[in-house]
């Protein structure tokens, strides 16, 4: 085992666990937080099932974004269902045998990469383009974009120009999961797209990449319209009732 | 008018955003509430030697009890959708009134002290040191925000500013720089009763003054009840309806209504204002104190409905928020909440809003009424902001759009819409709400009417509009006050229950 595996094993373990770890405890932190009013942005679904709808409907279909801004909305949403696929397809490396799925997925995720790349692109410009955007971008927002088209094109690259040693780096991956440790393929392209996967994983917690797991907690978006109807309040507000009556 | 001392922004066919002016608001401060008012409300009136922790303290405070503030720290990826929401924006190009610019004064704080990136390397992700000159711009902006949530509507994680805005003015308050108008105001109302500080001998003669005029204009001897024990309904209006034009006109409509329908109705001394100003400040017991009143007066005279005029920001906390403070509402599972609503009239919503209890009146045939009256007018509907963004009337998601447009159309026969875009849950706010309706800020005011103001200046080229109807007392009063300044006629405006009360028909 040379050092260089050595090294991307113990990379993968710590990135997970920062990353798992991290998302864990905000979640819980996010959680833990009380809403003492009930707060949704209005007309709003009067259920819970409705509720559930419209959520769906920001994540899947990004329906604020799309009535706010179509051209955000389209590389934003190109951005994010191309990497949704590219990362299915990427479950390939992680499982032995394959579910049907990921195989039938297989074509698409490596042709999302072109959708996620140039939604990723389309983002960046607008960061120098657009007066008001180019005002309230900071250095992590150029870099965090940075880090995802490299991340994208070395794939890309990967796939399309110089293939890697595949199986190899497959038996790696099996192996980091069951304590099997096997040898890293060496080659460039490789390695920067590990360190800087590796590199995203751990950064997440800790960034606006909390967009994720904080949308289904914005109570904006995930309270049902019935405050006549059901009475809603929060522990350190139900003291209140009983102080001062 | 005098000639105002700023560039009004011009009438355009559509809406241009304009190209960022860096600056061009920083000389507004709204005056600083003085030492007695802010001793009334718990607060220090100026900053102390430990001003810093103080700021520090609250802000982690704030985060640790509101998940919307706590979230909406994190979520934001600056991808500028909400960056030409905002009507202060769009009348002023300062990038500081962008939505996620005005979230960032305080983000940026929340990142340098609160989270690992900002204390190792603020300059790569926008964190700054809090200093007296951040406290500042807080004052200067969170009182440049009306806290009407249209940024809320387009943001893809549904980041509400206000939210922002009202914990910057909690933690502005607890290091002693309140803002005067709005806490002047929560001293009166938890004082004497009302926002205007109209005690209650003076208020019963002017119901008694309008009683007669009334009278003297329909022949027909409308009452205005005061503080009567044993009436169905307590009618909970804001203290403007009372005396200020065209307010007045509205009440004069609902009395008529009541009227009309028959029922026993009361007003109360005791909580004569059915606006809310600790929604502007963002301050959970405060908001609670004042909406206690309504709470007490309910419990004293015995009613068994209560009714709420027309006021954008009172609904709001009324519709969202009272079954919450006061437990004004049902399912109440506590011995606090069942004291009240086991005397409400379950077969109603409660609370229950005017243009609630209109409509339903007009679709059972339950009130006459002659639409002609009103041929006069050719009108247009103006949704304000917090009914729009933060409360329902009716049954269903968007009654709040629906009613008192239903309304307008069964009491008047001219009615055209202004721009799709400019209405319903995408309205513009007036430029006066939260907190914002004093002179001292008329620049902001002018400016943030702007969009307003367009989209109106549109129907009144193409439909010939010349009324404005809409629900809050803070909308007629800011729009009575800046539409001269776009050269429009300061009698345009007016509410819903003004044209009620021409058209209604009285036995």
């Amino acid at each position: 085992m040379t050092s260089l595996t050595v090294f991307y094993i113990g990379l993968f373990y710590v990135a997970t666990l920062i990353l798992v770890a991290g998302l864990a405890y905000r979640i819980y932190e996010y959680s833990r937080t009380p809403a003492p009013l009930k707060i949704p942005t209005t007309p709003a679904p009067t259920t819970n099932a409705g509720v559930a709808y419209r959520m769906a409907r920001e994540v899947v279909l990004f329906e604020s974004l799309f009535k706010s801004n179509k051209w955000i909305w389209l590389f934003g949403w190109l951005f994010h269902v191309g990497l949704a696929l590219v990362l299915f397809r990427h479950v390939r490396y992680f499982q032995e045998p394959l579910w049907f799925v990921v195989e039938f997925v297989q074509p698409f995720g490596k042709y999302a990469s072109f959708a996620m790349v140039a939604g990723l692109a389309g983002l960046w410009a607008r960061r120098f383009l657009v007066d008001r955007v180019r005002y309230i971008s900071t250095p992590s927002d150029h870099l965090i974009l940075a880090l995802l088209i490299a991340i994208g094109l070395s794939g890309m690259m990967m796939s399309f120009v110089a293939h890697t040693d595949i199986v190899s780096l497959k038996a790696f991956m099996l192996g980091l999961m069951t304590f099997d440790f096997q040898p890293l393929p060496t080659d460039t392209v490789l390695l920067v797209h590990l360190t800087l996967v590796a590199l995203l994983m751990i950064i997440f917690p800790i960034s606006k990449l909390l967009h994720a797991p904080g949308i289904f907690f914005s109570p904006t978006r995930n309270q049902a319209d019935n405050p006549r109807e059901h009475r809603h309040i929060a522990p350190w507000a139900a003291a209140l009732d009983r102080d001062n009556g | 008018m005098a000639a105002p001392e700023f560039e009004i922004p011009k009438f355009k066919e559509h809406l241009e955003v304009p190209k960022i002016q860096e600056g061009s608001m920083a000389h507004i401060k709204s005056f600083i509430s003085p030492q007695p008012t802010q001793e009334f409300l718990g607060y220090p009136w100026e900053l102390g030697e430990d001003w810093k922790e103080r700021t520090l303290f609250k802000m982690g405070d704030l985060l640790g009890k509101y998940r919307s503030l706590r979230v909406f720290m994190d979520a934001c990826v600056h991808c500028g959708a909400c960056t030409d929401k905002c009507h202060y924006y769009l009348g002023s190009a300062d990038p500081k009134n962008m939505p996620v610019a005005r979230q960032e004064l305080m983000r940026k704080v929340y990142r340098r002290y609160f989270t690992l990136p900002g204390k190792i390397a603020p300059w790569l992700v926008g964190a700054e040191d809090l200093t007296k000159e951040t406290l500042a711009d807080w004052y200067s902006y969170y009182h440049q925000c009306s806290e009407c949530r249209r940024c809320s509507v387009y943001c893809p994680y549904g980041i509400d500013t206000a939210e922002v805005t009202m914990a910057g003015r909690e933690i502005l308050n607890y290091v002693g720089m309140g803002q005067k108008y709005s806490n002047e105001i929560l001293g009166k109302v938890q004082k004497i009763g009302n926002n205007l500080g109209l005690p209650g001998p003076a208020l019963e003669d002017t119901l008694a003054g309008l009683e007669e005029d009334i009278e003297a204009d329909t022949g027909v001897p409308v009452k205005m009840p005061l503080d009567v024990k044993g009436a169905e309904i307590l009618l909970v209006t804001p203290s403007a309806d009372f005396f200020s034009e065209p307010h007045v006109e509205s009440l004069i409509g609902y009395a008529k209504v009541f009227h009309a329908a028959g029922v026993s109705w009361t007003l109360s001394s005791h909580a004569s204002e059915a606006g809310n100003f600790g929604l502007f400040n963002g301050n959970y017991e405060t908001m609670r104190k004042v909406a206690m009143r309504i709470r007490d007066a309910a419990l004293e005279l015995g009613v068994k409905r209560i009714i709420v005029g027309e006021c954008g920001h009172a609904w709001r906390v009324a519709y969202s928020f009272w079954n919450t403070l006061t437990g004004l509402g049902f399912d109440g599972k506590d011995p606090f909440s069942i004291e009240l609503q086991q005397q409400l009239d379950h077969r109603y919503p409660q609370p229950m809003h005017i243009c609630e209890y209109t409509w339903d009146l007009i679709q059972n045939n339950a009130i006459k009424l002659d639409p002609s009256a009103n041929d006069d007018k050719v009108i247009t509907y103006h949704d304000s902001c917090n009914v729009a963004r933060g409360s329902r009337m009716g049954d269903e998601a968007g009654g709040q759009f629906t009613i008192p447009r239903n309304i307008i159309q069964a009491v008047a026969n001219n009615f055209h819409d202004m721009a799709a875009e400019t209405i319903g849950e995408g309205t513009f706010c007036c430029g006066g709400g939260g907190g914002l309706l004093t002179d001292d800020l008329i620049e902001v005011r002018v400016k943030g009417a702007y969009p307003r103001m367009n989209a109106l200046n549109n129907v009144v080229q193409e439909e010939k509009v010349n009324f404005m109807a809409t629900i809050c007392a803070i909308c007629k009063a800011q729009f009575t006050k800046v539409l001269p300044y776009y050269g429009f006629d300061r009698s345009m405006v007016g509410g819903v229950h003004q044209l009620v009360s021409a058209a209604i028909k009285l036995d």
